[in-house]
């Protein structure tokens, strides 16, 4: 179990004061200056090191990312853009940071834009989070009070601005040319990639969209070393993770662990157990709606890295854990994701905006019972042709809590469309 | 979908910002590049809905295109593409009700059905009165916190049908509760105490208590 001297975010629960004084007293803005000084590729190398890869779902290494911005600045400016549109279902990590540790926030923003050659960062925050906004909007003016923002933030001579644009209510923005488009007025509708971000994003310019855990956690690597950081996790999945256990467990909580605990350790340590006994347990979907569920003998020994759940043919995603005891109706929950996906579909590619309507029409006679057996055959093949056809992972991520119903919860399905036919039959 | 469908039949013939919204509006333009004040478009419509009763008026949409140099379309794309942006008044208390799988796994149709009992709307319908108004909205983001209802700007988490009774209660009299979980506890902490940093949880429970015994040793010497 990770101890307490190794976590990162030591104001998670909102204990202590989340403002200026309370984060340096936390150590945040803790000589700044000297971490600017080794430079931008330097602290682009240094984050490489330490093996952090991108806390928002897809895993790919925060630093690569980084490489990726133009070693030169022309007529363009380079953005660094924060994803604060936490609205995966299963997860409410990054409102913890922002309510409860914006500094540390604030800090890796200035860090990971001076990284970037960037002078502005936007921090594109979701607008239910109204509270969470006006501590982080206050975190901000704060620095600029204190220098550490501004025309020379933290007086390392490098100009840095962080503004706050909140949302409004639409998941698709998750997606990071979504964000951009909906940060510059517009729909939040995937753009086709490439051109990737770093060569064209926000504006038309070199841009970097990172999660809010991934920048948040930068500061901290930089001041106790790539080798602390790379030291703690599984090899290729370093470090510390904030995770979010939801569902049916005795104490759904938020917690930093090590990269790569037991799931079942973690279950049990930090969120009470499984409700009625780790016996009890039905599926886990283990990082956020998309990742399709874990039975519970897979879970027995599943630990929670990218590598191990990519293997188990399901992702480490958000990390938000969503446990679902013998008593869920494993038909109904997943239906409920599909009813999800349909409704946060952004309407431009035709095979997500139609398929997820199809999908959860068909989920919702699945969880009566009302359909043929070969139907279920019908439904996987709508998730394939949903599948990989469109330009964001939308359409992905609503076909994949289905394939893995499928996959582990056939029988469930044939059974209650046998028990339907039985019903009408002796109704008849 | 035809705009009638969309908004509000009965709109107001004017629709101007306060000063105050005024000075606000010059702040957030100057937050994006010259040229790029189409970026203001969100807060401004936000500006606009907090300003008007918590719905946003088709002359707001049109001078909102004409402060930005948008065409109207553009804007009301907008206003209509977000969720949160409300083209139709709602409640006085507008109760957004998560029911999302994780708030459904705790026990959200508890929710649903004490909303239901106590003021007789379903989600998309409002209180004859005009005090409440509910709508079933999709995850939230405060899932260990489950389940969660969010009126006007704040959360209220960790309900079941008896605290969803006395919320509903409470916004009856105008005297909302204190926001967050109702069982009190810090955040997303688990309801059973500290799994973790309890150092830090014992000084911070320390430095409260010293703090609460500082204030009424003030409060006696007043």
């Amino acid at each position: 179990m990770l101890q307490d001297k190794d976590r990162i975010f030591t104001n998670i629960y909102g204990w202590q004061e989340a403002g200026l004084s309370g984060a340096k007293k936390r150590g945040d803005w803790d000589n700044t200056k000297a971490i600017l000084a080794v430079g931008h590729d330097e602290i682009v190398d240094r984050i490489k090191q330490s093996g952090l890869r991108g806390r928002g779902g897809a895993g790919f290494p925060t630093g690569v990312k980084w490489s990726f911005m133009p070693k030169e600045v022309t007529n363009r400016p380079h953005y660094l853009v924060v994803n604060a549109d936490e609205s995966e279902p299963g997860t409410c990590k990054d409102r913890d940071i922002i309510r409860h540790e914006p500094h540390k926030l604030i800090e890796g923003c200035l860090i990971a834009g001076f990284a970037m050659r960037a002078h502005v960062a936007y921090i594109y925050i979701r607008g239910e989070f109204v509270n969470e906004y006006r501590a982080l909007q206050s975190a901000v003016d704060e620095a600029y009070e204190d220098g550490l923002l501004g025309s020379n933030a933290a007086n390392s001579g490098w100009a840095f601005d962080v503004h706050v644009h909140r949302g409004a209510g639409a998941y698709i923005c998750g997606e990071e040319t979504a964000l951009l488009e909906s940060l510059e007025g517009k729909k939040g509708q995937p753009r086709l990639k490439p051109p990737f971000p770093a060569g064209v994003g926000l504006y038309g310019c070199p841009t970097t969209v990172n999660n809010v855990e991934s920048i948040a956690v930068g500061p901290t690597i930089l001041r106790r070393g790539t080798d602390w950081f790379s030291s703690l996790g599984k090899e290729n999945n370093t470090g510390t993770k904030l995770f979010c256990i939801s569902g049916h467990v005795n104490a759904p909580c938020n917690v930093e662990e090590e990269m790569g605990i037991p799931l079942k350790e973690l279950l049990e340590k930090h969120a009470g157990g499984v409700r009625g006994g780790w016996d009890n347990l039905l599926a886990v979907i283990p990082g956020g709606s998309s990742t399709p569920l874990l039975t519970k003998d897979v879970c027995e020994t599943m630990t929670m890295d990218f590598d191990a759940l990519k293997a188990a043919g399901t992702g480490l995603g958000t990390a938000g854990i969503i446990v679902m005891d013998k008593s869920t109706d494993i038909v109904r929950a997943i239906s409920r994701l599909s009813y999800f996906y349909k409704h946060e579909s952004c309407g431009q590619c035709t095979p997500c905006r139609e398929g997820t309507g199809w999908m959860w029409r068909m989920m919702d006679r699945m969880v009566r019972g009302q359909a043929e057996p070969h139907e279920i055959d019908t439904l996987y093949e709508i998730t394939k042709q949903v599948e990989g056809h469109t330009i964001c992972a939308l359409g992905d991520a609503a076909a994949w809590p289905i394939q893995g119903l499928i996959k582990n919860f056939r029988p469930e399905i044939e059974r209650r469309i046998e028990m339907n036919k039985t019903v009408t039959q002796a109704a008849e | 979908m035809s705009i009638h469908d969309l908004v509000a039949d009965d709109q107001p013939e004017k629709f101007s910002f306060s000063a105050e919204n005024e000075d606000k509006i010059v702040r957030i333009i100057a937050k994006y590049p010259e040229g790029r004040q189409a970026s203001a478009v969100m807060p401004l419509l936000d500006l606009a809905q907090r300003q008007h009763d918590n719905w946003i008026p088709m002359k707001a949409i049109e001078l909102i295109a004409e402060r930005l140099g948008m065409a109207k379309i553009r804007v009301l794309e907008v206003a209509s593409f977000y969720t949160m942006y409300n083209l139709k008044p709602v409640g006085k208390y507008f109760l957004q009700l998560c029911g999302t799988t994780p708030c459904m796994l705790r026990g959200s149709e508890d929710v649903t059905r004490c909303i239901k009992d106590k003021l007789g709307i379903s989600s998309g319908e409002m209180t004859s009165d005009g005090k409440f108004s509910l709508l079933e909205v999709e995850c939230l983001g405060a899932c260990v916190n489950a389940p969660i209802i969010q009126v006007n700007d704040d959360f209220y988490e960790d309900l079941d049908y008896d605290s969803t009774e006395i919320l509903i209660d409470a916004l009856s009299k105008d005297t909302p509760p204190p926001i967050g979980s109702v069982k009190m506890r810090s955040g997303s902490q688990a309801e059973t105490g500290p799994t973790s940093l309890e150092k830090m949880a014992a000084k911070s429970q320390k430095k409260k208590s010293e703090k609460t015994a500082g204030n009424s040793a003030e409060q006696s010497r007043n």
